[in-house]
């Protein structure tokens, strides 16, 4: 009879460097949902009242969430970048018979990240 | 021409004998410019006749001799073993299939997800042949081209963790070939691959961990077909909703 070889379903991603790798950026997903939850306070806040909007705002300066908000920031870009760096494989653009090389494809993903940032400060009243 | 020494250890598994596999050690003298299939068919010839392991064009092209060279996939008549020199390299046979016999895998899970995803032109009247061939400009070509390549060595999905851990996953290499027939300009097959490749052990339990690309010895890049396979689907199911369904 055939020999099946076990996979562990929790140490696989520690066989290859690559899997841990791969892992880590599946991670970075969670704090983009907790981030997620945060805006969600947020905007229940609103609702909520003008006291509670405060509440809020205040909670956002605390230290220990000034700290949380830094290291998202910091995964956030790991996120972003590992992600535009793929980008060419998912979505390749045809020109003709050649294909437009990859760096345009995920520059183009840069210049679009940075002007909707921008945008987003802009309509914050931060410039 | 100089010698290189190296020793591979071969997994082992007679399943008239073994409760389970275990492995022989083989030093080998070799030529310099052997590849690793070399090494195990003179094992074959000189040391051992009883060790089974695929293998026939050794030259990179029908993809039978895939087997696992110090945990990595690849073929064993494209690895050096020069890069082993003075060393021992573990040779298995390619992970998350069944083994049948030492190096030889059962692959009749990824023949029937082949067939499966319909990997042959599809329309939905055949012309009659004196009206002639399909043509097919070089850009429509080109568009799909890198995919053909794909020799079904199997070498990305003993690489695939997602294979690994849900075996239902179809895989890269026939996920590619549903690919590689949606996007050529001659077949009209779309929707009938639509069932198999939309369905969530389709295209989307792929996690774009990227491993099938990383050593595809054929530079197929199985996972960028299978983010440009979500996108399609994706779009297609949009197209249904309204009513405006694929070719």
């Amino acid at each position: 009879m055939a020999y099946v070889r076990p996979v562990s379903k929790t140490r696989w991603y520690r066989a290859k460097r690559s899997y841990t790798v791969h892992m880590l950026q599946e991670l970075t997903s969670l704090f983009v949902g907790i981030f997620a939850l945060i805006l969600l306070w947020g905007i229940g806040s609103i609702a909520a009242g003008p006291a509670a909007y405060q509440a809020f705002l205040d909670g956002l300066t605390s230290p220990l969430m000034l700290l949380w908000m830094w290291i998202t920031t910091i995964v956030m870009f790991y996120h972003a970048i590992a992600w535009f760096s793929v980008t060419p494989k998912a979505m390749p653009v045809q020109r003709g018979e050649e294909f437009v090389p990859g760096s345009i494809i995920a520059g183009a993903h840069y210049v679009v990240w940075i002007a909707l940032s921008l945008l987003v400060l802009l309509l914050a009243g931060v410039f | 021409m100089s010698e290189i020494q190296i020793e591979l250890e071969i997994l082992r598994y007679d399943p008239e004998k073994d409760q389970e596999p275990h492995f022989e050690t083989y030093p080998v003298t070799c030529q310099d410019d052997w590849m690793v299939l070399d090494a195990i068919n003179y094992i074959k010839d000189h040391v051992d006749t009883t060790i089974s392991y695929r293998w026939s064009c050794h030259m990179a092209v029908c993809g039978s001799c895939g087997v696992m060279i110090d945990g990595e996939p690849k073929l064993a008549c494209k690895a050096p073993v020069r890069d082993y020199a003075n060393k021992t390299a573990r040779v298995e046979p390619l992970a998350n299939f069944p083994i049948e016999r030492d190096l030889v895998v059962v692959m009749d899970d990824f023949m029937d997800k082949l067939k499966r995803v319909k990997p042959y032109l599809i329309r939905k009247e055949e012309k009659p042949l004196e009206e002639g061939e399909y043509k097919q400009s070089p850009a429509e070509l080109k568009k799909y081209k890198q995919f053909t390549l794909c020799i079904n060595c199997l070498c990305c999905y003993a690489a695939c963790p997602q294979y690994a851990l849900i075996p239902e996953f179809i895989g890269p290499a026939a996920l590619t070939m549903a690919h590689r027939y949606n996007q050529d300009s001659r077949d009209q097959g779309l929707a009938e691959r639509q069932d198999e490749v939309a369905k969530p052990e389709g295209a989307w339990d792929c996690s774009f961990a990227g491993e099938c690309s990383e050593v595809c010895p054929k530079h197929v890049d199985p996972a960028g077909a299978l983010q440009q396979l979500k996108i399609a689907t994706t779009v297609e199911w949009y197209k249904g909703l309204i009513g405006m369904g694929g070719k």
